[in-house]
């Protein structure tokens, strides 16, 4: 690993005890939610950062496809990877602040529901990537990271209109309309913590991955000499 | 046979090639109907609807049944390609990629359409159907969310037969980027059978679906034929 990595490992871990600090002990107690509310300062940042990710994941493929270099597929690889991961953080952290607040843990409200599907495009990306064989991977992955990204707008209107059509079962949006400007210190804060976290995740992972390739190269070389 | 080689021409000869080896084998069709059959006997245990109930439902019920019976159907479509290198042979030729994916596109459309043609029958007799909206929007309906179904289908389907267990892939590559297209036929079909809502937003959103993925999968069709 380099120094700049070590480097901005040791800055990612100060904003993050930081951004703890702030949206803990900083921030303002939330006048009807109390306590519970301050996972928003995760939750918000997650979301921020899986979506940010996701659209790394299409830039990569697409240049992956005008390209064809092993950089912008590992980084395809990297940023859904690490995207998926932010993305889960945000599908569990709403629910944690859901019971207490709603009185259920899940309901079809439209942000909810197409963050789920989101999530369930890009973990088909992965499952492909697991099940595909062979030097094709790359093509048939960017591909699909590509369909998957043109359908997030078809997906956010299709749910929009869904939910906008039927009754809401809770009373509730909304919240980041209202939010203390002490709150949104803490939610920065925060939101630099995740997206340096992030950027640290992607790196590891998209070196991980060239090494792999690399390490693979070489074992059918060694092979083809062997022969 | 002299014809020009022209996109169209191969379109259509690779079409009536599918076709005819569709028409004596009857592969496809005979397995999509006997599976669909069997969704809709095994979906009337499970909920036993009256008619006014039934309206309600059988949208979402009659599209899971497509949807599961046109993914039997997408799965044979290359796997009869990868006998014999015919998919080789193709990709040396000097035949547009996108030839041979609008014939295949289109003759999987046909396909599920024959299999619906045969279906909505069994739903009303099964199910007491009877539409409360006029009945040429359920054409309308039918035929964009059928093709919505089919290109992405055999786009997903050409992606899959290059993985481990692709039977099984295709499903889950397929289903996730089809939901808003699900969520807008399903809906539509149900506002056309109740009469309570205008299905027009859900025509629409089906038409821009098939207008962005059918361009998206011509354009992205070649790199995926040609991998390795």
């Amino acid at each position: 690993m380099t120094k700049l990595y070590k480097a901005l490992t040791a800055i990612t871990a100060l904003l993050l005890v930081y951004g703890f600090y702030q949206a803990w002990y900083v921030a303002p107690m939330e006048a009807t939610m109390g306590n519970v509310q301050r996972i928003f300062y995760y939750h918000l940042p997650s979301a921020w950062v899986a979506f940010l990710l996701f659209f790394v994941n299409f830039l990569a493929s697409v240049w992956y496809l005008i390209r064809r270099t092993d950089g912008a597929d590992a980084l395809a690889l990297a940023s859904a990877e690490v995207g998926v991961s932010f993305c889960t953080i945000v599908l569990l952290t709403g629910p944690i602040w859901a019971r207490p607040i709603w009185g259920i843990w899940w309901t079809w409200d439209a942000r909810l529901t197409s963050t789920l599907v989101l999530w369930l495009i890009y973990v088909s990306y992965l499952v492909l990537r697991h099940y595909a064989t062979g030097g094709q991977v790359p093509v048939l992955a960017a591909a699909l990271g590509i369909f998957g990204f043109v359908d997030v707008p078809i997906v956010y209107m299709a749910i929009r209109w869904f939910r906008t059509q039927h009754p809401q079962p809770v009373i509730g949006g909304g919240q980041g309309s209202g939010l203390d400007p002490a709150m949104w210190v803490a939610v920065l804060w925060n939101l630099a913590a995740f997206a340096m976290l992030a950027v640290l995740f992607v790196w590891a992972r998209y070196r991980q991955a060239l090494a792999e390739r690399a390490l693979e190269e070489a074992y059918i070389q060694a092979e083809g000499e062997a022969r | 046979m002299s014809a020009t080689p022209t996109l169209w021409n191969i379109t259509r000869r690779s079409l009536a090639k599918d076709l005819r080896l569709e028409w004596r084998s009857k592969d496809a069709i005979n397995s999509m109907l006997f599976f669909a059959l069997l969704v809709v006997v095994i979906f009337s245990f499970g909920f036993d609807p009256t008619a006014e109930e039934s309206r309600r439902i059988a949208g979402g019920l009659l599209w899971v049944a497509v949807l599961f019976a046109t993914v039997v159907a997408l799965n044979q479509t290359w796997t009869r390609e990868l006998r014999n290198q015919v998919l080789d042979a193709y990709r040396l030729s000097p035949a547009p990629p996108q030839a041979l994916f609008l014939s295949k596109t289109i003759g999987n459309f046909l396909f599920v359409a024959i299999l619906e043609v045969l279906m909505v029958p069994l739903f009303v007799v099964f199910y007491n159907l009877r539409s409360v909206g006029p009945v040429w929007q359920l054409l309308v309906v039918a035929l964009l969310a059928t093709w919505a179904l089919v290109v992405n289908g055999t786009f997903f389907a050409a992606l899959s037969i290059r993985t481990r267990s692709r039977e099984i892939m295709l499903p889950l590559i397929l289903f996730p980027i089809s939901i808003p297209a699900l969520l807008a036929m399903v809906d539509a079909t149900t506002s056309i059978l109740t009469g309570d809502n205008s299905p027009y937003f859900w025509m629409r959103l089906l038409a821009v679906y098939d207008v962005v993925f059918t361009a998206v999968s011509l354009l992205l069709f070649e790199p995926v034929l040609n991998a390795e």
